[in-house]
């Protein structure tokens, strides 16, 4: 019984708070969030009441810890493709027109200048002009002035003198945050040092949508296509909101010869880089799992752990090493190679040696997890089938191309694809090493010669000035069907069974 | 032994040992080196491979203590090195625990219940996992925006998002529990379940115990992958005290302050227990890396 209570008691208290997540999601119009949390919520409420899905209790947190984690981000960048969601259109259409609405400036027409007193009770504000004089309540002056101070008229000025004009210019932070109201409604604000004036809204709404500009009378019409308030002569106002750009981000990408060059040069060194990597890692992992099951070699735990060390150092510490290593000036690998052969390359501003060095390091960090693969799937090998071409006469050559490679190449298949889409997206490696430096000149997103699509994206969405987020999301999309699809052929060809 | 042997074979296995022996004095050359570049005095390298004078001062600022050089100036640390490795392990250790303990229960229900959905469930688990999440950070870090507002200990800058999103990466690891449980015959939850148990106590009181080795390679695991990972904690944390080793480490190479011998002594202190780990666990790691996930 009282187990019972617990259950519900703790269920309804979860449903509770997400409840009022949701509704303050929906509240704040962020309506893709709380159809999130509420999809999360329901499922969650019906997994665990109804007895028929008891099995789904014990899956549901993974699943939703996979929906809420990677599916669903998945989806919203997909959706973030077809918009022109950056830097400049960040908000929704009624926040755009509220920030726009909130624009003030301050009329020239009706300018008070002001004497400042010190008086017992506080600050008083005098304001002259010719149509009345008017004095100010005594308040405190303090940053972040929020009620404006009511004005009112007078005939004469305030007993004692002003403050200097010194001391004026010591309280100007906290004289304009000042506003002052006046008895017919008006609202001034610190004009300059010496004067007063009053400030009115630089937009006002003339019609279902469009605002006016006060001060020059210029017309805006909301474009729903491009995003921005436009006058007649496509004058635009930032900031824009975000819209429906359809297909707009793909065809940049294809037609526009300032992202089409760079995003075809870094897709095509991206294939190179993570073919290259798969074969030289494979290469080498291969030739040493060879040596190393040979029954002739002495002291193999040794070379074992010897061999497996760069896969044990945490690799965000080795590609760091390297950087260090490969420093132009005071890299110790330039220093040994001008010892030696009197050349000192420079690494990472020379496109070919930048390259090189990527792959170097990539082989270096790899090479072990290939190795290990190797050295698994080579024990499952009769061993007969040597004998048998040992005594035909056969060299290690021959054992490799005739027996070895044929038997390990179906189970290894898989994983070589695993690891060519998991170096396609190398994000770290890039990032941490080079950068994507030294950058492809003509570009007009960030993009280096070194970047790997993945780390081109990343630096559209967060490292360029406009934070193209559309751009980077429409690139992102064409990654995931590449990664879907190798995924898809990996499940064919491992012929998984569940 | 009974392999024939060709005549040849005594120069091969001797260039066979040579060939490693250089191949591995080449791949440990960069280890080596940092580990000498921990001791010697000053940022800026010039001249020898080896310190002639050797210095503790990279190592005394890594581990947070002040240095005063030779004319009496006090060095203060770069980095609070030691408070990101703990931040790291805090992470990781929390990480793993959830990971481990949700993953568990999952893996039981896809290897003994019989359910709607399964087969498929489990195979777009497995291509869901292969998306990096580097592609998905902006939408990631909307939704930790969002809910920010409302969880304050969930939102950007904290490491309670950076735990939540780790339960993204769940699938990997139960395919590999799965694959154990598989392998354990299934009679003795039968016969407990007969006796009355219920389907939570023959999981809890039976396979569980049978599971433990499985259970540790997957929580080893997890904790180097959460320890290693860096892009989701590069845009989630900001202020230096809460970044993880990973993100703040590299903050020693920035062009305009290049602090070589300091990172190569920060870099071997936090290194080397994480590497001790992975060495001392390898033959389980291996075990699950290269059968778990791929077998089924």
């Amino acid at each position: 019984m009282t187990r019972a209570i617990l259950k519900w008691g703790v269920l309804a208290v979860l449903v509770g708070m997400a409840l009022y997540l949701i509704v303050a999601l929906y509240a704040q119009r962020e309506f893709v969030f709380a159809m999130l949390f509420l999809v999360l919520t329901a499922s969650a409420v019906a997994v665990f009441v109804s007895k028929r899905l008891y099995a789904h209790r014990y899956i549901y947190p993974a699943v939703a810890g996979m929906g809420l984690f990677v599916i669903f981000p998945l989806m919203y960048t997909v959706g973030i493709g077809f918009t022109n969601y950056s830097a400049s259109n960040l908000l929704s259409f009624e926040r755009v027109q509220d920030n726009l609405l909130s624009r003030t400036y301050q009329s020239e027409s009706a300018r008070y200048n002001y004497d400042l007193y010190q008086t017992d009770a506080g600050y008083v504000v005098f304001l002259k002009s010719d149509a009345g004089d008017l004095i100010s309540a005594p308040f405190e002056l303090k940053d972040g002035q929020v009620p404006p101070i009511e004005v009112s008229p007078t005939a004469t000025a305030p007993a004692g003198e002003p403050l200097a004009f010194r001391d004026i210019i010591k309280q100007r932070n906290a004289l304009g945050e000042l506003r002052l109201q006046t008895p017919d409604g008006r609202e001034l604000s610190m004009a300059s040092l010496r004067a007063f004036a009053t400030i009115k809204p630089l937009y006002e709404k003339s019609g279902h949508d469009t605002l006016t500009n006060t001060r020059t009378g210029v017309t805006y019409f909301p474009n729903q296509d491009t995003g921005f308030y436009e006058s007649a002569d496509g004058d635009k106002l930032v900031p824009g909101w975000t819209v429906n750009a359809g297909f707009d981000n793909y065809k940049r990408v294809i037609t526009d010869p300032s992202i089409s060059g760079p995003f075809m040069q870094i897709f095509v060194w991206t294939l190179l880089f993570s073919v290259g990597t798969v074969v030289f890692t494979l290469v080498l992992g291969l030739l040493l799992a060879n040596l190393l099951q040979w029954d002739q070699i002495r002291g193999k735990g040794f070379y074992r752990t010897m061999l497996i060390l760069p896969y044990a150092v945490p690799a965000f510490i080795s590609i760091l090493v390297f950087k260090g290593l490969f420093n132009q000036n005071f890299g110790e690998i330039n220093l040994v190679l001008e010892n030696l052969f009197g050349i000192r390359p420079d690494w990472f501003s020379d496109p070919a040696m930048a390259r090189s060095m990527i792959l170097i390091v990539n082989t270096w960090l790899g090479y072990p997890y290939m190795m290990l693969l190797c050295m698994g799937l080579l024990q499952s090998i009769p061993r007969d089938l040597y004998e048998a071409s040992a005594m035909d006469g056969a060299g290690p050559i021959n054992n490799l191309m005739n027996i070895t490679f044929p038997l390990i190449l179906k189970p290894l298949a898989p994983l070589l694809i695993a690891s060519f889409a998991f170096n396609f997206n190398n994000f770290v490696l890039i990032a941490l090493l080079t950068g994507g430096a030294p950058d492809i000149i003509g570009a007009s997103t960030p993009a280096g010669t070194t970047d790997l699509l993945v780390s081109y994206t990343y630096r559209i969405a967060f490292q360029d000035s406009g934070q193209n987020f559309g751009l980077a999301a429409a690139i992102a999309t064409v990654i995931f069907l590449v990664v879907g699809a190798l995924s898809l052929i990996n499940l064919k060809l491992s012929k998984i069974k569940v | 032994m009974a392999m024939v042997e060709p005549r040849s074979t005594k120069y091969r296995v001797l260039a066979s040992h040579l060939g490693m022996l250089c191949f591995i004095a080449l791949i440990l050359f960069p280890l080596l080196m940092v580990i000498s570049i921990s001791f010697r005095s000053g940022n800026f390298a010039t001249g020898s491979l080896l310190p002639e004078v050797p210095s503790l001062e990279h190592w005394s600022l890594a581990l947070g203590i002040p240095y005063t050089d030779d004319a009496g100036n006090v060095v203060q640390p770069p980095f609070p090195v030691l408070l990101w490795l703990w931040n790291s392990i805090k992470i990781a250790v929390i990480s793993s625990l959830l990971i481990l303990a949700l993953s568990t229960t999952a893996a039981y229900a896809f290897a003994r219940m019989r359910f709607a959905g399964k087969g498929f469930v489990l195979k777009s688990m497995l291509i869901f996992q292969m998306f990096p999440p580097v592609l998905s950070l902006v939408a990631l870090y909307a939704l930790f925006n969002e809910i920010g507002k409302h969880i304050s200990w969930l939102g950007l800058n904290t490491h309670g998002a950076v735990i939540v999103a780790s339960l993204g990466g769940m699938a990997l690891h139960i395919w590999t529990i799965k694959g154990y449980f598989d392998s354990i015959d299934r009679s003795l939850e039968e016969a407990a379940i007969v006796d009355g148990a219920t389907t939570w106590q023959a999981f809890r009181y039976i396979l569980l115990p049978l599971s433990v080795p499985i259970l540790m390679v997957v929580f080893i695991l997890a904790f180097i992958m959460t320890i290693m990972e860096y892009p989701m904690a590069s845009i989630l944390l900001v202020d230096t005290d809460k970044l993880t080793l990973a993100v703040g480490a590299q903050q020693y190479l920035y062009e305009q302050n290049y602090l070589w011998g300091d990172f190569a002594a920060a870099a071997v202190l936090s290194g080397l227990p994480i590497t001790a780990v992975f060495l001392y666990c390898q033959r389980w790691i291996v075990g699950g890396l290269t059968a778990g996930g791929v077998k089924g």
